[in-house]
């Protein structure tokens, strides 16, 4: 049985040598197998050593903890092809009431800066008690008569849709724009010293690119130098949807979704030949009815 | 000038709810003093009628019933006007498209003048009728000023009128102004409020203290220092409202005290600079100016930066004038939220703006702007009448 592993993701050097030295003491079996110290190194880096859990503090520059967790659940490998299991996620916050509710109202494993050993060590132990289930699960080959080798991918899967089931709301809970800000209706897209006027009801979708946001129509696209996040909240949500942590589409102009062995779901858009991609977080919009 | 003539008396400060116009503000006006209006005019009759048994040959009674009709109706017109003018002046400005001003002349004290004129001519004839209609008597008409009952009803209604429209317009105003001082007090009290809450951010405390709780394990010493920052900086902040100025070195210490705390959690992502002359450093500055400045250098400039930067911290005066600057290598300025004018609405710059405007009105300003060199990030800049403290204040 190997040792379990983790992956520690804080700015403040302090704070995460802290937490190791927390956990080594509670958890002496616990492997620590980096610390990082910004958002995109934290998915990156949970995508290339396959941590068993991630701590994952919520205010990080790169990237929020949460877009972290938003980007380890895209790119993490289906659960079907023998990849080992999504890591099990714990946030680690400060004082922050509002973020505290919704974490609260979908049972995320959670800590609270300063983060107290009685609260550490009951934490652990959920950790370690569903690690041993899991392991459970993989060490015993017909232990059990249904809970075959065939079973574990989708033992795998359900754990992954929980954790994507959870992860949808809270990302849902703690979007900006509550204040709902004027909606827009013009893409101001400056190209030299000339501007182009999109209108919002002729972009087919958004994409993240670095520090820009490609705007494509059925004619041509254009860059805005914006970020979605800031985007998203002037867009009416129903007209357009997020589909990807780096893709907006507006869903009229979708004609066909197909769903992927992967869990993916290939988008078709009228007026224009991309395919665009849907992610695991965001499959269950394309049902039918 | 479209503006009614009248200068305005009574200016409310923009905190204080403004009626909508001049008429429902009379209509407040009017409810808060309803009832001591009740127990008045029977006073004031039951003096005067006291008085005139005495002097004519009628009863008791009959002057009181006569004096009472006579108030009344004198009362009725001078409100009735006034609300008639209130009126009047709300469809002026409407018609106008001008916008409704705090007390408008027709709701306030001058407002009563024509009202009290027709009155003292208008309000003893009606009074007498509607009492001779009662009675089934007869009183020489008003006009008829050669009868000496006559002129006694004058002379006691203008008397009446008179003191009752001073006395009511002054307990009017006298209101109007405690009720703007209660206002302006409570405003202050808040601004102290909202100014401390957001200096005494929880996410920085809680993080602090975080930190801090690891040092104590890792490097005592250290940590012993860092509390003795933490110390220091929540007594000046607590100590801020209390004082009207500090100086210039105090607000330094200040802002070192506040990115040493951050230094710490930060660790080599900040680095910091201050550069303040030492004939500069006892010039009284407002206490606590820059503090909301170097929090969004930090909060909007560096914090989110991977690598982090560098935060500079300045003073230069020349005689003329005292310039404070904060700058950053960070992010620099959001240009989507400069575009759609969200830039400058965030508390702490709205906070330093007012208190500058309140202490020096044009002459103190903030500017922020992308700083001018290719390091990036974004430059403060506060100006100062110099020297900063001549100017009178209250806080």
């Amino acid at each position: 049985m190997n040792p379990p592993r983790a992956l520690i993701a804080e700015d403040e050097p302090l704070l995460a040598q802290g937490l190791r030295a927390d956990l080594a003491a509670l958890w002496p079996a616990l492997q620590v197998q980096a610390i990082v110290g910004d958002g995109l190194q934290a998915s990156a880096q949970a995508l290339a050593l396959r941590p068993d859990v991630c701590f994952f503090d919520i205010r990080m520059p790169g990237a929020t903890g949460l877009e972290a967790a938003q980007a380890l659940a895209e790119d993490w490998p289906d659960p079907g092809s023998g990849a080992p299991p999504f890591p099990l996620l714990v946030f680690v916050t400060a004082y922050d009431d509002y973020a505290l509710q919704a974490f609260d109202a979908q049972a995320v494993d959670y800590l609270v800066k300063p983060v107290d050993r009685t609260r550490l060590a009951a934490c652990v132990a959920r950790l370690q008690a569903r690690l041993t289930d899991r392991q459970g699960r993989a060490s015993t080959p017909g232990g059990e008569a249904g809970l075959t080798s065939q079973s574990l991918p989708s033992a795998n899967t359900a754990d992954l849709e929980g954790t994507l089931a959870q992860l949808r709301a809270l990302l849902g809970a703690t979007a900006p724009g509550s204040t709902a800000p004027a909606r827009l209706q013009v893409i101001q897209a400056q190209v030299g010293n000339m501007v182009h006027m999109v209108p919002v009801d002729d972009v087919l979708y958004f994409e993240a690119a670095d520090k820009y946001v490609r705007v494509i129509t059925a004619e041509r696209e254009h860059l805005i130098r914006a970020s979605l996040r800031e985007l998203l909240p002037q867009l009416d949500p129903a007209v357009f949807w997020q589909v990807h942590r780096g893709t907006v589409v507006q869903a009229r102009l979708v004609v066909t979704a197909r769903r992927e062995e992967s869990g993916k779901v290939t988008l078709t858009l009228r007026g224009r030949p991309d395919k665009i991609t849907a992610s695991r977080l965001y499959a269950h919009l394309f049902k039918g009815m | 000038m479209p503006e009614p003539t009248a200068p305005l008396l009574i200016t409310a400060g923009p905190d204080v709810v403004a009626a909508p116009s001049a008429v429902a503000e009379l209509r407040q006006r009017w409810l808060r003093r309803a009832r001591r209006t009740a127990v008045l005019l029977p006073g004031l009759c039951l003096g005067i009628s006291t008085i005139l048994s005495a002097v004519d040959g009628h009863s008791f009674l009959h002057n009181f019933v006569y004096s009472m009709l006579i108030a009344s109706s004198c009362m009725l017109i001078v409100d009735g006007m006034r609300f008639a003018l209130a009126w009047l002046s709300d469809r002026v400005r409407n018609a106008r498209g001008l916008p409704y001003v705090d007390t408008p002349a027709a709701a306030g004290w001058r407002g009563v003048i024509p009202g009290a004129l027709a009155s003292m001519v208008l309000g003893p004839s009606i009074g007498l009728s509607i009492g001779d209609w009662l009675f089934g008597t007869h009183t020489p008409s008003m006009l008829n000023l050669d009868h000496p009952s006559t002129r006694i009803t004058l002379a006691f209604s203008i008397v009446a009128t008179v003191l009752s429209v001073v006395g009511m317009s002054t307990a009017e105003r006298l209101a109007q102004a405690r009720a703007q001082a209660q206002a302006a007090q409570r405003m202050a009290v808040e601004n102290q409020l909202r100014l401390l809450q957001s200096q005494l951010e929880p996410h920085m405390l809680f993080n602090t203290l975080a930190n801090l709780r690891v040092l104590i394990g890792l490097d005592p010493a250290q940590a012993q220092a860092m509390l003795d920052r933490l110390i220091s900086f929540l007594r000046n902040t607590l100590n801020a409202s209390r004082q009207d100025t500090h100086a210039l070195s105090a607000e330094f210490a200040h802002l070192d005290d506040y990115l040493s705390l951050m230094a710490v959690r930060m660790g080599s992502r900040l680095s910091v600079a201050f550069d303040l002359p030492a004939e500069l450093s006892t010039l009284q500055v407002p206490p606590l100016l820059l503090q909301p400045l170097v929090e969004n250098a930090i909060k909007h400039g560096l914090e989110p930066q991977v690598s982090g930067g560098r935060i500079l911290v300045t003073a230069r005066g020349d005689g003329k004038k005292l310039t404070l600057t904060v700058r950053d290598t960070g992010g620099g300025l959001d240009t989507s939220a400069q575009a759609s004018g969200r830039i400058g609405a965030s508390f702490g710059l709205e906070q330093v703006r007012t208190r500058l405007s309140t202490l020096y009105g044009p002459r103190g300003t903030l500017t922020l702007q992308p700083a001018p060199d290719e390091a990036g990030g974004a430059l403060a800049t506060v100006q100062l009448p110099w020297p900063p403290t001549q100017t009178t204040q209250t806080r």
